[in-house]
C-alpha cells in the first residue's frame, strides 16, 4: 500500500489511460451522487411534512358532532347530535388536569356581514379567548379576544389577514374600524395569521356574543383543546389517546350514542394522526433507503462491468508483465490498487458536488411536502466505503483470473 | 546453460491428445546463438515456450545454469523468468502506454530497482540498440524495426542468462530483419547466449548452430559458419 513505486507505476498508467479512468470514476461518482440525493431528499419529505403539521397546535384535540346511525337504548337511528354548554363545561371539569387550552366553538349561520355598503362574504365563529392557542392563529395586530370580552357579552371581532388585506386594504389599519353583523356593529380589535389562507377568511367574535346575540342558545358546534405536552412524544401520545377515549366516552353517554357509532361523535386527535404522519415519513424514507440501495447495487455492477472490461483490455499486458517476471499477486495488487485509488477517489469527489448542492440548493426548495432536503454525513461517508470496498471485490475475481492465465495464452490476447 | 534430456509434450484437443514434442534431448552452451529450425507445427515454438517457462513439460527434465525447472508455481516462474531469462517475440509485445524508455525499464520494476536506476539502465541499453533519441516515443511512433530494438534492449535490460527470441524477424523486411539479426550477433559477441527460432534459412544462417526440427524430433543438429549480418546492412 505503502510501496512508492507501486503509486508511480500506478499514477503512470491512470495518467495514459484517462478515458478509462474516467468513465469507471464516473460510474462511482454518479452512484454515490444519485444517493446522496435521493437520501437528501428522503429526509427533505420529512422535514416538509413535519412541518406542514405544525400549522394546528400540536396537541389539539377536535370533537365534531353528526347524526347517529345505530339504535342505542331504545333510541331511533338518524339523530342529530348537538353539543351544548353544559357538555363543555362538564367535560372541562371532568378532564380538568389534562386540559391546556379549551375552547367551544359555533358558526353564526344565516347573517349579514356588512362594511359599510359592502357585503360580505366570510364565516363569523364565536370561540373562547383559548382559541387562538388551539388554532396557532398569530396575532399581527391588536389583540385576540380576552375573557372580558367573553363575560361582557363585548361586540368586538378579530378578522384574519386576509379580510384586513381584502376589505381594509385601503386603511392603514383595520384595527378599530366597525363592520356589521345582522345590522349589530362590532369593533374590530385584531387581526391574525394563519398558516394557511382559507383559514384567514375567518370573522371570530367572543362566543357568548354569538349565543346570546344570534339566538345560539346553549347550542355549540365544536369542542377543541390542547393539551399539556408531556415528557417526550411517546407518552403524549398516549395520553391524547387516552384523553380522546375519556372525552369520547362521556359525550357517548350523555347523548346515549352507540360506543361504536362513529359517524355519531367524531374525536379528532393530532397526536394521534402526527403518529400516522410520522409513520407515513419513516415509510418514505424506507422507501427512498431502498431505491438507494438499489442504487448503489447499480454502481456496484457498473464498476464491476468496468473492471471485467478493463482486465479484459489489459490480459495482454499483463501477459507481457508476466513473461518480464511480474508474480501473480503483483499483477492482482496492481489491477486492484488502482481500482480501489479510482474509485474512492471519485467516490468522495460525487459525495462532496451532491452534499454541496444539497448545502447550496436545499435551503431554497420552496415545493409542499419538501423542506430543506439534507443528508446525514456518516451515513453518507459509508455508502461510499462500500463502494469502494465492492469495488475492490468486485475488481478482485477478474484480476485474479487474468493473473492466472497462462502467461503465452495472455500473449496471444489481442 | 542449458540441458534438456527426453522432454515430452501433448496437448489435449478435445478427447484427441496431440503428441507435439517426442523425446527431444539438447543442450546449449553458454556464448552460443542457435537457431530453431522447421515448418510450422513441427513444435519449434512449443520448445521455446517450455525453455521459457511459459509452459510446462509433460516428461523429461530441464535444467536452466543447473538449476532443475520442474514443478513451477506461476510465482516461481515469474521469479526464474526474471532472474534468467530475456524475450523477444515476433509481435514485438510493447506496451503501448508505455515510452520506449519505461518498456525498457520494467523487467527492472520487477527485479525491485530503483525508479532512478532504472531510467539510467534503460537509457544505457536503448542506447546500445541506437535508439536513445527515441526513448520518449511511444511504440505506435516507431517503426517495425525500431520496436523489435527496443524489445531486445528490454529483454537485455534484466541481464539474464539466456535470451529467448521466437521468430524475431517474422514481422520485418528483410532490410530490417538484417539490422535486427546484426544487433542480436553483436549481443552474443559480448557473450550471451542466444535461442532463436525462424523459418527463414537465411536468418538461420546468420546463428551459429542450427537445431532442425520435424514432426516433435531433432532431425539434424549442426554447428555452421556463420554470415554476418552487417555486410547486408
Amino acid at each position: 500500500m505503502f510501496d512508492i513505486e507501486r503509486w508511480q507505476e500506478i499514477f503512470d498508467t491512470i495518467r495514459k489511460n484517462k478515458l478509462r479512468t474516467f468513465l469507471t470514476g464516473l460510474s462511482v461518482a454518479s452512484g454515490i451522487f444519485i444517493l446522496v440525493i435521493l437520501l437528501g431528499f428522503g429526509q427533505g419529505m420529512q422535514n416538509g411534512i413535519a412541518a406542514e403539521f405544525e400549522q394546528d397546535a400540536a396537541t389539539s384535540v377536535w370533537v365534531w358532532p353528526g347524526v347517529t346511525t345505530m339504535e342505542h337504548k331504545g333510541l331511533n337511528p338518524g339523530r342529530r347530535i348537538r353539543l351544548t354548554n353544559e357538555n363543555y363545561e362538564f367535560a372541562s371539569k371532568l378532564l380538568e388536569d389534562d386540559i391546556e387550552n379549551q375552547s367551544p366553538r359555533i358558526f353564526v349561520r344565516g347573517v349579514s356581514v356588512n362594511y359599510g355598503k359592502e357585503g360580505l362574504s366570510y364565516g363569523v365563529q364565536g370561540v373562547s379567548s383559548q382559541f387562538q392557542q388551539i388554532e396557532n392563529a398569530k396575532i399581527t395586530k391588536g389583540r385576540f379576544l380576552n375573557y372580558q370580552d367573553e363575560i361582557g357579552i363585548g361586540k368586538v371581532a378579530v378578522i384574519g389577514n386576509k379580510i384586513a388585506k381584502d376589505v381594509f386594504g385601503d386603511l392603514e389599519t383595520p384595527i378599530g374600524a366597525f363592520i356589521e353583523i345582522s345590522g349589530i356593529p362590532f369593533k374590530i380589535i385584531g387581526q391574525f395569521k394563519e398558516k394557511e389562507e382559507r383559514e384567514e377568511e375567518r370573522i371570530y367574535i367572543p362566543i357568548t356574543t354569538a349565543q346570546r346575540v344570534f339566538n345560539g342558545g346553549n347550542r355549540v358546534n365544536n369542542l377543541s383543546y390542547t393539551l399539556a405536552p408531556a415528557k417526550d412524544f411517546e407518552e403524549t401520545v398516549a395520553q391524547a389517546i387516552q384523553f380522546k377515549e375519556n372525552l369520547k366516552g362521556y359525550l357517548q353517554s350523555a347523548h346515549t350514542i352507540a360506543p361504536d357509532d362513529d359517524s355519531a361523535l367524531e374525536v379528532w386527535s393530532a397526536m394521534e394522526e402526527a403518529k400516522r404522519y410520522f409513520n407515513l415519513t419513516s415509510s418514505i424514507k424506507l422507501f427512498f433507503w431502498i431505491v438507494g440501495v438499489f442504487t448503489i447495487i447499480a454502481g456496484v455492477v457498473g464498476v464491476s462491468n468496468i473492471m471485467l472490461i478493463v482486465v479484459k483490455e489489459r490480459t495482454k499486458e499483463i501477459g507481457i508483465r508476466k513473461a518480464l517476471g511480474a508474480k501473480p499477486w503483483s499483477i492482482v495488487g496492481m489491477i486492484l490498487h488502482e481500482a480501489i485509488f479510482v474509485t474512492a477517489l471519485s467516490g468522495f469527489a460525487g459525495l462532496i458536488f451532491s452534499m454541496g448542492l444539497l448545502e447550496i440548493v436545499g435551503p431554497h426548495i420552496e415545493v409542499d411536502y419538501i423542506l430543506n432536503p439534507s443528508v446525514n454525513f456518516t451515513v453518507a461517508i459509508s455508502t461510499v466505503f462500500v463502494l469502494i470496498f465492492a469495488g475492490a471485490v468486485a475488481g478482485f475475481f477478474p484480476a485474479w483470473r487474468a493473473a492466472s492465465i497462462h502467461t503465452i495464452d495472455a500473449l496471444r490476447e489481442e | 546453460m542449458i540441458e534438456i534430456k527426453d522432454l515430452h509434450k501433448s496437448y489435449k484437443m478435445g478427447s484427441n491428445s496431440l503428441h507435439v514434442l517426442k523425446g527431444i534431448n539438447f543442450s546449449v552452451e553458454e556464448g552460443e546463438l542457435v537457431a530453431i529450425m522447421g515448418s510450422s507445427g513441427s513444435g519449434k515454438s512449443t520448445l521455446l515456450n517450455i525453455l521459457g517457462m511459459l509452459d510446462e513439460l509433460d516428461e523429461g527434465s530441464y535444467d536452466l545454469d543447473g538449476v532443475p525447472i520442474k514443478n513451477l508455481n506461476e510465482t516461481k516462474a515469474a521469479n526464474y523468468r526474471n532472474k534468467f531469462l530475456g524475450f523477444v517475440f515476433q509481435s514485438f509485445n510493447l506496451i503501448n502506454y508505455k515510452s520506449a524508455m519505461e518498456n525498457v525499464a520494467l523487467p527492472l520494476y520487477y527485479q525491485k530497482v530503483g525508479r532512478k536506476e532504472r531510467q539510467e539502465k534503460a537509457l544505457k541499453y536503448l542506447e546500445q540498440v541506437g535508439l536513445k533519441e527515441w526513448a520518449t516515443h511511444l511504440p505506435n511512433e516507431l517503426s517495425g524495426g525500431q520496436k523489435q530494438r527496443v524489445a531486445i534492449a528490454r529483454a537485455m535490460a534484466a541481464e539474464p542468462k539466456v535470451l529467448l527470441a521466437d521468430e524475431p524477424t517474422g514481422a520485418l523486411d528483410s532490410k530490417t530483419s538484417y539490422e535486427v539479426m546484426d544487433l542480436i550477433q553483436k549481443i552474443n559477441d559480448q557473450g550471451n547466449t542466444i535461442l532463436l527460432v525462424t523459418h527463414e534459412p537465411d536468418i538461420a544462417d546468420m546463428c551459429k548452430r542450427i537445431v532442425h526440427l520435424k514432426d516433435g524430433v531433432i532431425i539434424e543438429d549442426k554447428k555452421v559458419d556463420q554470415v554476418r549480418a552487417a555486410q547486408y546492412v
